[in-house]
């Protein structure tokens, strides 16, 4: 199977549901979207991501697992962090990617504890290994490093090798 | 959704704090992280009064060695190997789960004899898994007959895995387009073999757990979670099932030609541990049929290719190498540097023995990955282990741990 060009076009993208539910709520939300090898990205502003994740998952759209969070670090571009949430529908047997975009100096995000607990264990993963912070986590402690570890070693300037 | 009694500051707690803030009615005990029953590294702060658990809060990290960070100083060949010790009871299920993904961002089709191979050895690895769950489940309840008889089976499908790929343990037989090697003439005939009697063998276990009285009061009604609440708390795989979710990811979103075969996906509705052991035990039979099926379809495969015809990617024959120009340069080429991976992300999600294992790799265009990220399923089970055991006796932590069969290795990464 030979790769298609992703789709990056919104309009083109409008039959999706997840896409078409977010546009109908907010337009300005949205910041892009991509179709890339038959999986759906969404691109989202960051003061909108809770809300429009209470709407992926309550209505028709049924997103009702959230199978991972986690994060990409762009050093030395800016936006620099990427936060990606894997959400699945069990009921529709689809998948959505929601993407949220941070920049350094301000690197923090609502946490999406009060929707699905899930997340504490996900979101505390990404706050030890990027340093991203998720506002209203009940629990943000490191999981992976030692509480006095200093730095965030899976960030792009944090060295593979050497000693600290 | 979580339910309405769901309440966060009454199942977590700070570690460190907990040390310090027991008054005279409550004890903090250590569990791990050397307890056997922890199966691994896990240590386990509780709370508890008399026996009664008041607070659990896993503290993990123990065995954290940074693969993620890892494997984007590799090549993308040379993650397969660093994939079979996430988790080390199902190195195969790993394999493929990276495998499919870069595929994927390549855009690579695998053979069907490779496919069908992927498939039969998934399901081994399964019956493998599900058999160190079992027995080591029983020893940590006192059965522990049934850890020998577990191991005696499992050991043959150590040996099968020696014999296809030269390793019993960390394989690495599935590669980036296709499989390592061609399997052995004898090996389809072994397999055979063993997975003719394994019936038998499940009958066995069953004959010493399923009915007897003891291992039916240590299990039932104990470590109960809602099918809401494991939904909300990331529960997948066999721990889910034993809650009410029918969902199986090889059969509601089939890959690597899973959808070719016949089997049914086990859900209980009780939602305890009795629940989960059965839905682990049926999964075996259906795992045996699955494979049955697979040996025919290997079988019908004859000596069709085990890897995809894509020479700047898959290593040649060293048969090739020696008589062909190309195969030597394309060989020298791959060692040295690398093969370029298209620009994009993927989210591979596979059905391993604990849930959804699922690979996300980013890729710049380059020989190595940008990042690569495993979502393991015992990271999110573990999760729901004090909803399971707040207000229980200190004694069924230990039926849970057992039931939600996590591996540290891979929830640590």
């Amino acid at each position: 199977m030979p790769l298609e060009p992703a789709i990056t076009d919104i309009e083109q993208l409008k039959t999706n549901p997840a896409l078409a539910a977010l546009l109908d709520w907010k337009r300005d939300a949205i910041e892009g979207a991509k179709w890339d090898r038959d999986e759906m990205t969404i691109f989202l502003e960051r003061a909108a991501l809770r809300d429009a994740c209470r709407l992926l998952r309550t209505g028709s759209t049924d997103f009702n697992f959230l199978a991972d969070v986690t994060c990409v670090d762009l050093y030395p571009t800016e936006p620099r962090f990427e936060v990606k949430y894997h959400l699945l529908s069990q009921s529709r047997k689809e998948r959505l990617r929601l993407t949220v975009r941070l920049n350094s100096e301000d690197a923090n995000v609502e946490s999406l504890y009060p929707l699905w607990p899930a997340c504490d264990f996900f979101e505390r993963e990404v706050f030890d290994l990027f340093g991203v912070r998720f506002l209203g986590h009940p629990n943000l402690i490191r999981i992976m490093m030692p509480d006095d570890w200093v730095g965030h070693p899976m960030r792009k300037d944090y060295p593979v090798e050497g000693y600290r | 959704m979580p339910t309405s009694d769901f309440n966060p500051t009454s199942v977590h707690l700070d570690p460190s704090i907990a040390l310090e803030t027991a008054d005279d009615q409550t004890m903090v005990l250590n569990m791990g992280p050397q307890h056997p029953s922890t199966h691994g590294v896990l240590r386990l702060v509780l709370e508890i009064d008399g026996e009664t658990v008041l607070k659990l809060v896993p503290d993990i990290g123990y065995l954290h060695t940074g693969i993620e960070k890892t494997c984007e100083a590799k090549f993308y060949q040379q993650v397969v190997p660093m994939t079979d010790r996430i988790d080390y009871l199902c190195p195969l299920i790993n394999n493929l789960a990276y495998c499919l993904a870069v595929e994927k961002l390549i855009g690579l089709d695998v053979p069907p004899r490779a496919r069908y191979m992927r498939v039969l050895l998934s399901e081994l690895t399964r019956i493998g898994s599900h058999l160190v769950w079992l027995g080591t489940g029983a020893l940590d309840l006192g059965a522990m007959s049934v850890f020998l008889y577990c191991f005696r089976e499992r050991e043959e499908i150590l040996r099968l895995f020696e014999n296809v790929s030269g390793q019993r343990m960390m394989t690495s037989y599935f590669r980036v387009g296709g499989l390592a090697l061609e399997p052995p003439l004898d090996f389809l005939p072994r397999v055979k073999a063993f997975i003719d009697g394994m019936n038998g063998h499940i009958d066995e276990y069953e004959n010493l757990l399923t009915n007897n009285s003891i291992w039916v009061n240590r299990m039932k009604g104990v470590a109960h979670i809602s099918k809401e609440d494991a939904i909300a708390y990331g529960l997948s795989g066999a721990s889910a099932r034993g809650s009410g979710v029918d969902w199986d990811i090889r059969r509601d979103m089939p890959y690597c030609s899973y959808e070719e075969f016949e089997f049914k996906v086990p859900v209980k509705q009780e939602g305890d541990v009795y629940a989960r052991y059965l839905c682990r035990i049926a999964e075996m039979r259906e795992s045996v049929k699955i494979i049955q099926q697979a040996i025919g379809k290997v079988g019908a495969c004859g000596n069709g290719p085990i890897k995809a015809d894509s020479p700047k990617i898959i290593l040649p024959d060293r048969e090739k190498m020696k008589t062909q120009m190309e195969a030597l340069i394309y060989h020298f080429k791959i060692v040295t540097e690398g093969f370029a991976v298209p620009a994009g992300e993927v989210y591979v999600p596979v059905e391993s023995p604990r849930g959804e294992m699922g690979y996300y790799i980013v890729s710049d265009g380059t020989a190595k990955p940008y990042r690569v990220h495993m979502r393991s399923p015992s990271y999110a089970n573990l999760q729901a282990l004090p909803k399971m055991c707040v207000g229980r006796m200190l004694a069924d932590v230990v039926a849970a741990i057992g039931s939600i069969d996590i591996v540290l290795g891979e929830i640590d990464r």
